[in-house]
């Protein structure tokens, strides 16, 4: 292996340094005892506590956790049928279309998302809330699960599931015991995906909340909407930390799973 | 077809046709009305009540004018070109911070990849909304930036970055930097390093054989990322509204003005179906680039 020249590092070291100082700079200030920016007024935790004493706030973050939790299931089911048909579901009418209609709301940009499902609501409900929430949610991020399903599906050996039926499993006993266990890391990156998905969406929420229904993203974006809250960072913190708990866990069950699949190759082999 | 693979095909296809096209139709529809003080706020509705003659007066009520509007009236089209502008600017911007990042960490120790690739992904699963806020607190007249800066001594007046164009492309290089990295990594990792070791055994140089092999072989990867970035960027509404300036036009934010401030729904609309025709050709494109590479996968 060639010694990595200085070139890398420096870009590397740059890159990082600016995907990261921002960051770091928001939780660094979520710890001031000052609500001024330039003013370091001393270490402090007053902050996290305002914010937990804090019932709009608590309130936001019960709703967008009940939304992200049905959304995620929902999407995570309409995603694998849809990820399933597209790949497996050979020819039938109107492919092109569903192909199409899977794909759009990946490149869509969210304000066009939100006005047409609005208007589409206006006409189905009398007043909005956490159903059409939900609903708006689950349309878009069952696209993103049935990508990550699909291009699962593709790459593993489609003579397993043949082999099931040679033997006389019926279709659906196929699924349930060949396919899905197969995809399953997959279906469940796609839950976790639609989760982040509708916890951070500002802009369709927007438009399709209602009365009682607004979500920690429409909180926070109007609370920063006039400049830096010292609130907002802590919540920022907190968010941060839990995401990066979660990432480095995946990351390091993934990694012994690999390892582990390693092994038992070199055992068989 | 048996039963069981017809209701498998139509749970997903009846979703995303009721909650992705009919929903269009109506974006469409209603870009055709006409702006009234009424509950809805457009003129005119459907009543199936009054039959055959109804729905004849209801499709002769449809007209153009707001299209009309949108060319006459200069907010709208400086709003789209101003939209374009920041759009290719800030995707070369993110280009060019990315590309290297790429290259170095295709180019580092296999046993540091996994490492690094988590870093450039942990940002994408935290929230876009927090990334945006981070920069208000970096860029403003008292922020993070000014204060080291005038600490060091290079500047004596604080700089005015927050609510301009600059910070607008910065938040759009920041926020969409995994998105450019990520799949010219994965093009620069599967580039076979004995064809650059050739070229330069053959007496090309460093930059010779980056130009003639790398580049080429990596042109997948960056028409990939441009485009995940470029189509996002276009119809940006955060980011302008938290960090632009008064004088920073972007359509996103225009659509949402039009809809929440003035609540001109068809006006809103025809923004939404003028956004989406100028949309159609690079989404085309990227889905070709996509299948081609898929293909050479293969």
């Amino acid at each position: 292996m060639k010694k990595p020249s200085w070139f890398n590092i420096t870009s590397l070291t740059l890159g990082f340094a600016f995907l990261y100082i921002p960051m770091l700079v928001l939780i660094a200030y979520s710890f001031n005892g000052g609500r001024l920016v330039t003013v370091w007024a001393g270490f402090s935790t007053k902050w996290y506590g305002e914010l937990l004493s804090n019932e709009a706030f608590l309130d936001a973050a019960w709703v967008t956790l009940r939304v992200a939790v049905a959304t995620a299931t929902l999407a995570t089911v309409l995603g694998t049928l849809a990820g399933y048909v597209l790949v497996r579901g050979g020819r039938f009418m109107g492919r092109t279309l569903f192909a199409g209609m899977a794909y759009a709301p990946l490149v869509m940009p969210d304000v066009i998302l939100g006005l047409s499902l609005l208007l589409l609501f206006k006409t189905m409900f009398s007043s909005m809330g956490m159903t059409t929430v939900i609903l708006a949610h689950t349309t878009f991020a069952m696209c993103y699960v049935s990508v990550v399903v699909s291009s699962r599906l593709m790459s593993f050996d489609r003579s397993i599931e043949e082999a099931a039926a040679d033997l006389g499993a019926t279709a659906f006993d196929t699924f349930k015991s060949v396919t899905l266990p197969i995809i399953f890391p997959a279906v469940l990156s796609g839950w976790l995906l639609a989760f982040t998905l509708s916890l951070d969406d500002l802009v369709i929420a927007s438009f399709v909340t209602g009365p009682g229904a607004t979500t920690l993203p429409i909180k926070i974006f109007s609370a920063v909407r006039l400049g830096v809250s010292p609130e907002i960072n802590a919540l920022s913190t907190i968010m941060i930390g839990i995401v990066t708990i979660g990432v480095i866990t995946f990351s390091v069950i993934n990694k012994r799973q690999i390892a582990q699949r390693l092994r038992d190759e070199k055992m068989a082999g | 077809m048996t039963l069981r693979r017809f209701i498998l095909i139509a749970i997903p296809f009846s979703w995303l046709l009721l909650f992705f096209l009919v929903p269009f139709i109506v974006v469409l529809k209603l870009s055709l009305s006409d702006p009234a003080i009424a509950i809805p706020p457009y003129t005119p509705t459907l009543d199936p009540s009054s039959g055959w003659a109804g729905i004849k007066s209801f499709f002769g009520q449809l007209d153009f004018d707001n299209f009309t509007f949108l060319t006459l009236d200069p907010l709208y089209y400086t709003a789209y070109l101003s939209s374009l502008k920041i759009a290719v600017i800030s995707t070369m911007l993110t280009l060019l911070v990315a590309f290297p990042m790429a290259y170095g960490m295709a180019r580092a120790p296999e046993q540091w990849r996994p490492t690094l690739m988590m870093l450039v992904i942990l940002p994408f699963w935290t929230s876009f909304l927090i990334r945006v806020y981070a920069w208000v607190g970096i860029l403003g007249k008292e922020g993070f930036l000014n204060m080291v800066l005038m600490w060091i001594g290079i500047i004596d007046e604080p700089l005015t970055i927050l609510n301009t164009n600059i910070a607008v492309y910065i938040g759009i290089v920041y926020t969409y930097l995994p998105f450019m990295i990520l799949p010219i990594y994965s093009t620069l990792e599967k580039l076979d390093m004995s064809l650059i070791e050739a070229a330069e055994d053959l007496g090309s140089t460093r930059a010779q054989a980056f130009w003639l092999i790398t580049a080429p072989l990596s042109l997948p990867g960056v028409i990939a990322g441009c485009f995940l970035v470029f189509i996002p960027a276009l119809g940006e509404f955060v980011i302008p509204s938290l960090l632009g300036g008064s004088d920073t036009l972007m359509i996103g934010k225009v659509l949402w003005d039009e809809f929440f401030a003035n609540r001109d729904w068809p006006l809103a609309s025809a923004v939404a179906v003028v956004l989406l025709m100028i949309l159609i050709v690079p989404i085309i494109l990227f889905q070709r680039n996509q299948q081609k590479q898929m293909e050479a996968d293969q």
